[in-house]
């Protein structure tokens, strides 16, 4: 049979499926399962949100926290990705829309941040996610779709960077890990930064810096692959995210 | 959780996207190269221990269509056991669903990188194995339909590989799919930089889409392309003429080479414009043919694409015999010295 996916080859079954899908588990009757599973989402979701919420709707830093937080919060307790229907769309797509209809009512409602009370804050690092506004500018030539799904891209990319130096760590494999941040996160564009150099640097023959580049970067592929079927629903939209994440760069 | 630039997250992306080669016998190494059908990469054969290229259908070109020409590719290569054709080991689908194939990894240079620090005469000996490779494939009932000095890659021992088969064409067979670059150009196409590259040396039939008209002749005309360029170092057709022909303004010839560069040879500069002729039936008739004129210029006899002045000719004469010349005249002045001598 032809395979039908260019990324998980046929049934996707290439690829992992041991973490259950965090969708899936947010959309849970059971509120343990439910709270992974959103806490999940958030993990991957949240700076994409704040931006998001700060460059469309032009809100103050203040009221963009609330509102993420708010966004959150109320997805837990209303069930908000309980309504999601795979077949309709991409996860994604339904959180912005969710998302947008959020700040709808709450601009109707006159109220930011309606949380219930005694909601706990989720442990969001704003100062972050507004180092990196400040950094760089919602782009003009973006559609506000677009700029939400280049940001998802990013804040997947950042979190698969740390899994991948964590899981290097907890393996005694940080010399992989720095050459993977060197020679793929920190080279200057402009610098001709060859194996051999980077050999000279850290003090090890050639061949094995080949090698654990290699490595890291077939750890890095498996994280983000790992971490994009945790945060779709069913295998076609993993198909289909991973398609989009890593197909249209061409 | 560290904030990542544009840039490094399309890096990333790119990072991503290689191969998962699973429980294959390869591992991937590093990129090569990237162009519109898929990537290069540089992996290990771990059984047989050797380094080998591995082109993999990239995940956004990944369609039915390009996986049955990514295959088709393997399979037109294989059948061309050719020293200035780069051999293919292996072809198949990787355990991620993408086409795949290994040939021999090459070290080298592509030729247009190569022949601005190449003197003349080498960058036409350069050309002869081209034509020489060309000719062998034509004989093999296979056009390559995309010939440009990127295509064509100098090993460090000097051999001459003629790459990227992606678009040829075999003979005998009935047409599998238009060709990528060879369909009239739409406005899309001639947006990205490859297509257009293309067209500078495609010939004008190939150009306008005719493909019951696309034959030998029109890798003749694409040789004849890659000559002028290895006279010139310019493509024929550059910038808006480059774009005048994706619009389907085909028809011109491009400046002589030898008005491009004065110091390109009028034979050479006539090889060119022979090979490149708008009229298909006006070229050579073959590869060799283009290649055996060339060899008669570096020989220092007369070519059949240009009719010398008897200035010329003699010009000509006295460049292939110069020393047999020199040392007559210096015989004849060294007698008529010994002779005045004597006399006296």
């Amino acid at each position: 049979m032809p395979p039908d996916t260019d990324i998980g080859g046929p049934g996707g079954d290439r690829f992992p499926a041991t973490r259950r899908s965090a969708v899936l588990a947010a959309q849970s009757e059971d509120l343990v399962e439910r709270e992974r599973g959103l806490a999940t989402i958030v993990e991957s979701y949240w700076k994409p949100v704040y931006k998001y919420l700060r460059a469309r709707f032009g809100e103050s830093n203040e009221d963009a926290k609330d509102l993420t937080q708010g966004f959150f919060t109320r997805a837990l307790e209303k069930e908000f990705f309980a309504g999601y229907d795979p077949a309709k769309g991409s996860f994604r797509t339904y959180l912005r829309v969710c998302l947008d209809r959020f700040v709808a009512n709450e601009k109707k409602a006159a109220a930011r941040a309606k949380r219930s009370p005694g909601s706990a804050l989720l442990p969001l690092d704003f100062d972050s996610a507004e180092g990196e506004l400040a950094m760089k500018e919602p782009p003009d030539h973006l559609t506000m779709e677009q700029y939400f799904h280049a940001e998802w891209v990013r804040s997947l990319f950042a979190l698969a960077v740390d899994k991948l130096r964590e899981e290097c760590a907890l393996r005694g494999k940080d010399l992989p890990y720095r050459l993977f941040e060197r020679y793929e996160l920190d080279r200057d564009p402009e610098e001709k930064l060859t194996y051999e150099r980077l050999a000279d640097e850290f003090g090890i023959p050639a061949t094995q810096v080949t090698n654990f580049l290699a490595f890291a970067r077939r750890e890095f592929r498996r994280i983000v692959l790992e971490m994009l079927r945790e945060i779709t629903a069913s295998d076609r939209e993993f198909r289909e995210e991973a398609r989009s994440l890593l197909g249209v760069s061409r | 959780m560290r904030w990542l630039s544009d840039e490094t997250v399309a890096h990333l992306r790119r990072v991503a996207e290689w191969p998962d080669l699973g429980d294959t016998k390869y591992r991937v190494l590093e990129e090569l190269g990237s162009g519109g059908m898929g990537t290069v990469y540089l992996a290990e054969d771990r059984v047989l221990g050797r380094k080998v290229a591995l082109k993999v259908v990239g995940p956004g070109a990944a369609s039915p269509e390009i996986a049955a020409r990514t295959l088709r590719e393997a399979r037109i290569i294989a059948r061309l056991e050719h020293p200035g054709i780069v051999p293919v080991h292996d072809a198949g689908t990787l355990p991620d669903g993408r086409m795949f194939y290994a040939m021999k990894r090459v070290d080298g240079r592509r030729l247009d990188e190569l022949a601005t620090e190449t003197p003349l005469p080498e960058r036409l000996r350069v050309f002869q194995r081209i034509c020489e490779t060309v000719a062998f494939a034509h004989a093999h009932g296979v056009l390559h339909r995309d010939l440009k000095p990127e295509n064509v890659m100098v090993g460090s021992f000097g051999e001459v590989l003629v790459l990227d088969w992606g678009v040829a064409k075999i003979l005998e067979l009935p047409e599998e799919d238009p060709p990528r670059d060879g369909g009239p150009a739409t406005p899309a196409a001639t947006a990205e930089g490859m297509v257009l590259g293309t067209l500078a040396y495609m010939a004008p039939e190939q150009a306008e889409g005719l493909a019951d008209r696309v034959g030998i002749a029109s890798d003749v005309y694409a040789l004849g392309a890659i000559l002028y360029f290895l006279l010139t170092l310019h493509p024929p057709f550059e910038g808006d003429a480059a774009l005048a022909r994706a619009r389907g303004s085909s028809g011109s010839a491009p400046l002589p080479a030898n008005q491009r560069t004065p110091s390109t040879p009028r034979p050479l500069a006539a090889i060119a414009a022979k090979a490149m002729a708008i009229d298909p039936a006006r070229r050579y008739l073959s590869a060799q043919d283009l290649a055996a004129d060339v060899a008669k210029h570096l020989d220092g006899e007369p070519v059949t694409a240009y009719r010398e002045s008897v200035w010329e000719k003699g010009a000509r004469f006295f460049g292939r015999y110069r020393t047999a010349i020199l040392l007559i005249a210096a015989y004849i002045l060294m007698r008529s010295l010994l002779l005045i001598f004597y006399r006296r």
